[in-house]
C-alpha cells in the first residue's frame, strides 16, 4: 500500500485558535489536558476542518463530533455520536466528543426528554455523518481522478483498491470541507454497523471519577457573585413584605431585591411553568455567605389563594374517582350491559402522592447579561424555549443570548421547566456582574413541579369461563388524568370504557420521567394480576391470550401500541426468566409495558429474608429497537428499575395548609444502597427497526411487577404508593 | 473571618473565610476544588464526601474550624493519575449515569476498602448507607467496589 501526502489549498481551514464557539474551545483544552490512554495515541490535531456542523476532521484523523442534545444521565452524549461516527466510518477511538451549545442554526431538537433524543435524532445524525463520509470519499476521487463508486473506506481510510492507494480522513478533510454538500447520500445497512450495537464507555466517565468541573453548579468565572432566592413557604402565598437590613449588613452581601420571571406582556410558554414568578433575591461573594445571610431575611407572606392539603387532596380524588365522565375518553361496545352480564366483576383502586424530582444537582444557572449580550451557561432539558423566554424577558435580541448546557446533576423532567435560567438572567441584569444562581436542597424540593397525585378505579367483568369480556378504567390526577385511553388493554376487550377527571390545584406540577405511565403501568399491572389470579390463569398466558386477540382481531381503530411486539417482550421474558419452573422460596411477579415507543416485560423475584421482603433479580426484556450503545443502554434499564422501586416504596410529598412537608433527604425517603435488587438482568429484542426510547420505559412497569411479587411474598396487595406506608421496607 | 491553613491533598493552603464554613464550601468556593458536590447540605445525600484523616466525612456540615492539621483528601487528591482500584473499576464497570453523585460515591468506598480491604455485600450496604444515587446505579456500584477490592488484593 502506498500512502499519498498531498497538500492541499487551505482556503477553507479553520485554526483551531480561531475556531468559533466556546465548546470547540474547552474540547481541545480536555484533548490536551487528558494523558492519552493506551487506546488513544494520535495527539491533537495541528489544524481542523468544519465539514459540517455536527463535525469538524483533524488534520491527524481525529474527528471531533458534536452531541447536540443535553445530557442528563441518559448517556445521549456518548450514543448520538456513535451514530454519527458510524456513518462516517470512523474508529472510535479517533473521536473527540463535544457538547454543544444551542445551536438553531446548525440542530433541530435540541431537548432532552420523552425519551425521544435518539429516536428523533437518529436520520439525522446518520445523514451528517454519511455526509461526511461522501464528501471526504468524493476529495479522494478528485485527487486520485478515479470515480468516487470505486473507493470503499474503513476506519478513517480512503482506499482505492484497484490502484493500492489508500488516504487518512485527516489528509483529505481539507478538501473535503470545500467540496459542495451532497444531496443524496448513502447509509449503511444495519449488518454494516461497527460502532453501533457495540458498548462503548460513558465519554465522560474519566472527567466524572476525576471530580472534573462538569455540571452547572462547577461553573465559575471571574468576579462572579453568588445569588441565592426565596420563594414561599406555602403554595398559595405570596410575598407581603421585606426587610433585608440584617442580611445586608452582613460580611461579604452584595445587595437583596425580588424578581419576577413572569413579568406581564411577554407571552411565555408550557416550560416557564411555575407558581412562584416573584422571588426574593439575595447576592453575596460566597455561597456559605449568601446562603447564612439568606436566613437571616425578614420575609412575611400573605394569602394568595386557599392552602391544600394531602388530606384534602385524598378527599378530592376519592370523591371524583366514584363520579361518571361526562364523556367517556373512549369507549368500546356496550360495557354497562357487559358489566350487569357479567358472572364476576372485580374492582380496585389505586392511588400514589406527589413526588419531587430531586435530581441531586438542585437547580441552578449561571448568567453574565451585559448591555450588549446574555451568556447563559448550565443544566437545562429545554434549552431553546430557554433562549426565546429569556430573550423575551431581557428585551434583547434572540440573536445576542447564548446558551450553553452543562452535563446535569439529573434530570427527570425537572429541567423542562428552565424558569432558573430566567431567573438567573434577570439578577445578572440587575446585578451587571457574571452571576451563579443556586437554589438550596430546601428551596429545590419546596418549589413544585412535582409529579401530580393520582388515582384510578379498575373494573373487570369476567363470564362464566373466566374470560376478560369488559373492562372499565377511570383516572383523576392533579392537572390531568393519568389514563391512556388507547393504550392496552383497550383494542383487547371487546367492551371497554375508559374515563378521566382532572383536579385543580395550586400545586404545580409538571413532567416527571415516564410521566402519567410511572402511576398507570403499576396500578394496571397490578390489577391484571388480581384479574388473572380470581380467573384462576397464568399471569403471563392471561395477557398473552388479550394480545392475541388485538393481533388477530382488534377492537377499535386507534389501538396505540403493537400488539405483536407488546406480546413479543412477555414471550422473551416468559423464556429467559423460567417463568413456571418451581423456584422455592422466590416469590414472582410479572408486568409488560409500553411507553416511549418502546416495549418492556418484567419480572421480579422477591425472597424473604428475616421476615422483609429482598429483591432478588430483576428480569427485563426490551424492545427499542435497534440499540445503539448495549451496555450504556443497560444501565438505563437498571436506574428505571431501580428508580421505579424507590418511589412506590419510599417516597411522597405531602402537604399541611399548602407548605410541604418535606423539603430535604431527612423527611423525603429515596432508595439506598441496600434497598436495590441484587441482580437486574436485560434482554433486548433483536431487530432492525428504528430505534426508541429508553430513558423511561423500565421504570413504570416494574412498580407493577414488584406488587405483585410482593403481593405472593407476603400475602396481601398494595393499592397505594408508597407501598412502606401500608408495609415495611425492603432489604 | 479568620485565617486557616488547610492541608489539602498533600499541599498547603492558606483561606479567609468564617469560621462556620462548611469545608464543602472552603474547597469550592475558595480553593476551586469542585468534585466534592453540594446535594443537602444536612449530611443526608453523601455527593459531599471527601476524607478528613482518610476517614469518609460530610464535607457540607463540618466547619472549616474544626479542620485544624488534618488532612483533607478530595476526589481531585485521591490518586496522582486518576488510577485508584476505584476510579479504574468505575469506568470499567462504566458506572455513571448523571456522575453528580459518583465522586462522593468513590470516596466513601476508598473509606471502605482502605479499612476493610474483602468487604461483603452487607458491609458494603451499610457502609455505602449514606449515599444517594438519585440515578440508581446501587448495582453497579456494589459490582466496582468489589472488583476494586478484588485488585488490591
Amino acid at each position: 500500500m502506498t500512502s499519498i501526502k498531498t497538500t492541499y489549498n487551505r482556503r477553507s481551514f479553520l485554526k483551531a485558535s480561531t475556531a468559533t464557539g466556546g465548546g470547540l474551545v474547552l474540547g481541545f483544552s480536555w484533548l490536551a489536558s487528558c494523558s492519552p490512554t493506551a487506546e488513544q495515541v494520535k495527539a491533537m490535531p495541528m489544524e481542523w476542518f468544519d465539514i459540517n456542523g455536527f463535525l469538524k476532521i483533524g488534520d491527524n484523523g481525529i474527528v471531533t463530533i458534536m452531541s447536540p442534545n443535553p445530557e442528563i444521565g441518559q448517556n445521549v452524549k456518548t450514543a448520538m455520536p456513535m451514530i454519527v461516527a458510524e456513518e462516517l466510518d470512523v474508529d472510535w477511538k479517533d473521536v473527540v466528543v463535544q457538547q454543544a451549545g444551542l445551536d438553531l442554526k446548525h440542530f433541530t431538537r435540541q431537548v432532552a426528554g420523552g425519551s425521544q433524543s435518539i429516536r428523533k435524532g437518529w436520520d439525522g445524525l446518520r445523514m451528517a455523518g454519511a455526509t461526511a463520509r461522501q464528501m471526504l470519499v468524493q476529495a479522494a476521487a478528485q485527487q486520485w481522478e478515479v470515480d468516487p463508486t470505486e473507493i470503499t473506506t474503513r476506519a478513517g481510510m480512503i482506499i482505492h483498491e484497484q490502484s493500492d492507494r489508500e488516504l487518512g480522513y485527516g489528509e483529505v478533510a481539507s478538501a473535503a470541507a470545500s467540496i459542495q454538500v451532497p444531496e443524496e447520500v448513502n447509509l449503511k445497512s444495519p449488518k454494516d454497523f461497527q460502532i453501533i450495537g457495540t458498548s462503548q464507555k460513558n465519554v465522560d466517565g474519566e472527567a466524572i471519577v476525576l471530580g472534573k468541573p462538569l455540571f452547572g453548579l462547577d461553573t465559575d468565572r471571574e468576579g462572579m457573585l453568588i445569588a441565592m432566592i426565596a420563594h414561599p413557604p406555602a403554595f398559595g402565598m405570596k410575598m407581603k413584605s421585606l426587610d433585608a437590613s440584617k442580611a445586608l449588613a452582613m460580611s461579604g452581601i452584595k445587595d437583596v431585591f425580588t424578581i419576577n420571571s413572569k413579568p406581564e406582556g411577554i407571552e411565555l410558554t408550557w416550560s416557564d411553568n411555575n407558581v412562584f414568578p416573584e422571588l426574593v433575591v439575595i447576592v453575596g461573594e460566597t455561597t456559605w455567605q449568601t446562603m447564612k445571610a439568606k436566613k437571616s431575611l425578614k420575609i412575611e407572606w400573605e394569602s394568595d389563594t386557599e392552602p391544600e392539603s394531602s388530606e384534602q387532596h385524598e378527599a378530592t380524588l376519592a370523591r371524583l374517582i366514584k363520579v361518571d365522565a361526562k364523556e367517556p375518553a373512549r369507549k368500546d361496545g356496550d360495557p354497562a350491559a357487559a358489566f350487569s352480564k357479567a358472572a364476576k366483576v372485580i374492582e380496585r383502586t389505586y392511588s400514589a402522592p406527589f413526588l419531587a424530582h430531586n435530581t441531586l444537582e438542585p437547580m441552578n444557572f449561571f448568567a453574565h447579561v451585559t448591555a450588549e449580550k446574555a451568556e447563559l451557561v448550565g443544566p437545562i432539558q429545554t434549552p431553546e424555549n430557554l433562549h426565546k423566554t429569556v430573550s423575551k424577558v431581557l428585551d434583547m435580541d434572540p440573536e445576542n443570548v447564548s446558551i450553553m448546557m452543562t452535563r446535569m446533576g439529573g434530570g427527570f423532567g425537572r429541567r423542562l421547566y428552565g424558569h432558573f435560567g430566567t431567573e438567573a438572567a434577570l439578577i445578572s441584569q440587575k446585578m451587571n456582574a457574571p452571576i451563579k444562581l443556586i437554589y438550596t436542597r430546601e428551596d429545590d424540593m419546596t418549589q413544585g413541579t412535582y409529579r401530580p397525585s393520582y388515582k384510578v378505579k379498575y373494573r373487570a367483568a369476567l363470564d362464566e369461563e373466566n374470560n376478560l369480556v369488559a373492562f372499565h378504567v377511570r383516572g383523576v390526577g392533579t392537572h390531568g388524568s393519568p389514563v391512556f385511553a388507547n393504550r392496552f388493554p383497550a383494542g383487547t376487550v371487546d367492551h371497554y370504557l375508559a374515563e378521566n377527571h382532572t383536579k385543580e390545584s395550586n400545586i404545580s406540577t409538571g413532567a416527571w420521567r415516564a410521566p402519567r405511565s410511572n402511576f398507570i403501568a403499576g396500578a394496571e399491572q397490578a390489577f391484571l394480576d388480581e384479574v388473572a389470579e380470581i380467573a384462576g390463569k397464568d399471569p403471563i398466558d392471561f395477557r398473552l391470550a388479550l394480545f392475541d386477540k388485538a393481533i388477530k382481531d382488534p377492537v377499535g381503530k386507534d389501538n396505540d401500541y403493537d400488539a405483536a411486539r407488546y406480546a413479543g417482550v412477555l414471550t422473551l421474558i416468559k423464556e429467559k426468566a423460567k417463568w413456571g419452573t418451581p423456584m422455592p422460596g422466590v416469590y414472582r411477579g410479572v408486568s409488560a409495558y409500553f411507553c416511549h415507543n418502546s416495549y418492556v416485560a418484567q419480572v421480579v423475584d422477591v425472597i424473604m429474608e428475616n421476615d422483609h421482603p429482598k429483591i432478588k433479580k430483576v428480569w427485563c426484556a426490551v424492545d427499542c429497537g435497534i440499540v445503539i450503545n448495549p451496555g450504556s443502554a443497560r444501565n438505563q434499564i437498571e436506574g428505571g428499575i431501580v428508580d421505579g422501586i424507590g418511589h412506590a416504596m419510599y417516597s411522597a410529598m405531602t402537604f399541611k395548609n399548602g407548605s410541604p412537608e418535606q423539603s430535604n433527604f431527612d423527611k423525603y425517603r429515596l432508595i439506598r444502597h441496600a434497598e436495590a435488587p441484587l441482580e437486574i438482568e436485560t434482554f433486548f429484542v433483536e431487530n432492525e427497526i428504528h430505534p426508541t426510547g429508553l430513558g423511561e420505559p423500565s421504570l413504570p412497569p416494574v412498580i407493577g411487577a414488584l406488587s405483585n411479587a410482593l403481593a405472593k411474598a407476603m400475602g396481601e396487595r398494595f393499592y397505594q404508593q408508597p407501598f412502606m406506608k401500608e408495609r415495611r421496607v425492603l432489604g | 473571618m479568620a485565617q486557616f491553613t488547610l492541608s489539602v491533598n498533600g499541599s498547603s493552603h492558606t483561606v479567609e473565610a468564617s469560621p462556620d464554613t462548611p469545608i464543602l464550601w472552603v474547597l469550592r468556593d475558595h480553593l476551586k476544588l469542585v468534585g466534592a458536590k453540594y446535594g443537602c447540605g444536612i449530611a443526608q445525600c453523601g455527593a459531599c464526601t471527601i476524607h478528613l484523616e482518610g476517614t469518609a466525612i460530610r464535607s457540607c456540615s463540618i466547619p472549616v474550624s474544626e479542620v485544624g492539621d488534618k488532612s483533607i483528601t478530595t476526589i481531585e487528591g485521591l490518586s496522582e493519575k486518576g488510577d485508584h482500584p476505584l476510579q479504574k473499576a468505575w469506568i470499567e464497570h462504566d458506572v455513571p449515569q448523571c456522575g453528580y453523585c459518583q465522586a462522593g460515591q468513590i470516596m466513601n468506598a476508598a473509606s471502605l476498602i482502605a479499612k476493610n480491604p474483602n468487604p461483603t455485600d452487607k458491609d458494603i450496604d451499610e457502609a455505602m448507607h449514606g449515599n444517594l444515587c438519585r440515578c440508581g446505579t446501587y448495582i453497579r456500584i456494589k459490582k466496582a467496589i468489589k472488583s476494586a477490592a478484588s485488585e488490591i488484593q
